[in-house]
């Protein structure tokens, strides 16, 4: 049986493509479309090639708006989830406090509970409150649900951190400040770095809290709900594939420098 | 600053460390002379680091003292004492290259041309070549080096090493004592070593404290401690020592005659530091290669004023340079004997009866009143 053999031989790799084009395949169908040239107002069958949509990216009103806002929102979330979580995450770790472990399990709240639950909490508490519905309010939901992810990501970086190297680095003539600085932050850096990409992303493609928290504000995922209900133009797809380039890229340049260093070590 | 100081000896004065109701340290008074290599050995948890964490200042002492030269550094944080630490396994920052390891100390006291000192640093530790690589690349004793590196490139006034060899194999880590017996020579900087073995204690240091349970047993040199015990747990946690409980017999002149299961032993007055009235009790301790083992048969031929005892061989281990016997006798039920691989006599086998036989100048006297099997357990899961 020489295919049985040849099988046996290639399933791991046999398997891993296939897991490989089910992540992938996604993509591709965004991609592809994003040349398409549809006949309706819906852009779910192929028609003809062509590259309007990417010569015009902002031809669809209120779009480019949309995606400014989300950025923003992407942005000024990240920075208050990864600065508070850091913060967060070296209390827990470096002090004994009271209530120390119901502030450790009530982080991972976010985490577990439904998005819709919270997103009708959240707006019920806004609504209480009196706030207007707009960038606030959905940048304080945003930060909210990110804070768990960074914690937890820096958590375990500074949790694994050996407490002598910050006295051997006190020993070396370092103050509180250069500690600080020159060893505690660089070496919890991958930790913050991995808790700030995520909440990047948990930020910017969000989009049941920020549907009920965002009164008459749009950011882009509900610039797509609302248009999928009356047609989708293409420049979605050509948003959607300008991000996911831009992610792929962001990923090799990071893992060429990693190469480097470490052909530099060798 | 230089000018003025008239010593740079490290001088602990009533320094203790409580922790809650646990006393690490108890009141506790050392002098570390300027340039000596100087050991504080002990079991874990007998207080040594703790005593070492003071003088580098990352332990606030709960009471005392601690002086460098003529500064009182007491209160200072660590990075104001002019004090640099060998950590246990080693803290090297692995974010940074070994350059950069070395230079920390120079970088924070503002120094900017560091090149020159790094690298001649590095080749006296012998890791020129390896600079721009990161510590995790190294060598468990490749490590070791820029830890004692990158703390010795400050200059500081003391060195403190913390159990840096502990994490080395054992052929390293002879060849690590040698090396830094010879570094601590070539800079003449005080060294101040922790560790819980006491060979390492006695082959690298000009004096060794012995500690336990936070209070320091005896100190002295190597040879002194080792010769002269003044307490059981010295007695038995430096090497081995036969202790036979004993009675104060008479005295004559600077002997002290002492009965023991029937027999009479002899002890020169001198070496016992315990007191000695008539009738008292006494341990009498003698080291197992300083004895002679002789077939019974031939208890005639040893000559007169040894101080002898009886037994039974119970196990006898061949190990090349010398036989280690362990005899079942009256006076001490495991008596253990060395005997040098000179002459074999093959009647000397388990069930033989014999006589072992030393020069009383070679027995020490302790207070009975201590525990005889003091320190045995410790050493003995140290070297485990």
């Amino acid at each position: 049986m020489p295919f049985v053999n040849w099988l046996k031989r290639h399933l791991v790799v046999i398997a891993g493509l296939l897991t490989l084009s089910y992540l992938l395949l996604p993509n591709i169908v965004v991609t592809v479309f994003s040349f398409n040239k549809p006949k309706g107002r819906f852009n779910y069958q192929w028609q003809q090639f062509s590259t309007d949509a990417w010569k015009d990216p902002c031809g669809v009103a209120d779009m480019c708006g949309s995606l400014s806002l989300s950025l923003q929102i992407a942005f000024w979330a990240t920075v208050g989830a990864t600065v508070l979580g850091t913060m967060i995450a070296f209390a827990l770790v470096r002090y004994r406090f009271r209530a120390r472990g119901a502030v450790n399990s009530l982080i991972f709240l976010p985490m577990a509970m439904p998005e819709v639950v919270m997103a009708a909490s959240l707006l019920t508490l806004f609504l209480n409150m009196g706030a207007q519905l707009g960038f606030w309010t959905i940048l304080i939901a945003h930060i909210m649900f990110c804070l768990s992810f960074v914690v937890t990501a820096v958590k375990a970086r500074v949790m694994s951190m050996d407490p002598r190297l910050e006295q051997a680095a006190q020993d070396l003539y370092a103050g509180p400040v250069q500690t600080f600085l020159r060893v505690t932050l660089p070496i919890a850096a991958p930790g913050i770095a991995a808790g700030a990409l995520l909440s990047f992303a948990l930020s910017f493609d969000d989009f049941i809290i920020t549907n009920f928290n965002a009164g008459s504000t749009v950011t882009f995922p509900m610039f797509v709900w609302g248009s999928a209900q009356r047609g989708t133009p293409v420049q979605i797809n050509v948003i959607g594939t300008a991000m996911f380039l831009l992610a792929v890229l962001f990923v090799l340049v990071s893992m060429l420098i990693g190469n480097r260093r470490g052909r530099q070590k060798a | 600053m230089m000018t003025t100081e008239t010593s740079g000896d490290v001088r602990l004065t009533g320094i203790s460390k409580t922790y809650g109701s646990f006393t690490a340290v108890h009141p506790l008074d050392l002098t570390v002379p300027q340039g000596s290599f100087f050991a504080l050995l002990g079991a874990s948890g007998c207080g040594k680091t703790t005593t070492l964490r003071m003088i580098a200042g990352l332990e606030e002492p709960s009471s005392g003292t601690v002086y460098l030269g003529d500064q009182e550094v007491t209160h200072l944080p660590p990075y104001k004492r002019p004090v640099n630490t060998v950590f246990q396994s080693y803290a090297l920052f692995p974010h940074l290259d070994i350059f950069e390891n070395v230079a920390f100390g120079l970088r924070r006291r503002g120094i900017k041309s560091v090149k020159k000192q790094v690298e001649e640093m590095l080749d006296l530790v012998q890791l020129g070549e390896q600079a721009r690589k990161k510590p995790h690349q190294l060598s468990g004793g490749q490590q070791q080096r820029v830890a004692v590196a990158r703390a010795l490139i400050n200059h500081p006034k003391v060195l403190l090493l913390d159990e840096p060899l502990g994490a080395l194999d054992l052929k390293l880590r002879r060849q690590m004592q040698l090396e830094l017996k010879r570094i601590q020579t070539e800079v003449g900087i005080t060294f101040v070593h922790v560790t819980h073995d006491q060979e390492e204690a006695m082959t690298m240091a000009d004096t060794v404290a012995v500690m336990n349970a936070g209070r320091v047993e005896q100190l002295g040199s190597p040879a002194d401690l080792y010769e002269n015990p003044q307490t059981t747990f010295v007695a038995n946690f430096l090497g081995t020592s036969n202790l036979i409980e004993a009675e104060v017999d008479a005295k004559s002149g600077a002997e002290i005659v002492l009965k023991a299961g029937g027999g009479r032993l002899v002890l020169p007055e001198a070496r016992c530091s315990a007191p000695t009235a008539t009738g008292g009790k006494v341990l009498v301790g003698v080291r197992p290669e300083k004895i002679s083992l002789v077939h019974a048969d031939e208890a005639d031929a040893i000559p007169d004023g040894r101080n002898r005892v009886t037994g039974r061989i119970a196990q006898s281990s061949f190990i090349g340079v010398s036989t280690q016997y362990v005899i079942d006798s009256p006076v001490c039920p495991e008596f253990e004997v060395y005997v040098q691989n000179i002459d074999r006599d093959s009647r000397l086998a388990p069930g033989a009866e014999v006589v072992l036989h030393w020069n009383p100048e070679h027995t020490f006297g302790l207070d009975a009143a201590q525990d005889i099997d003091a320190g045995v357990e410790t050493a003995e899961e140290e070297a485990a």
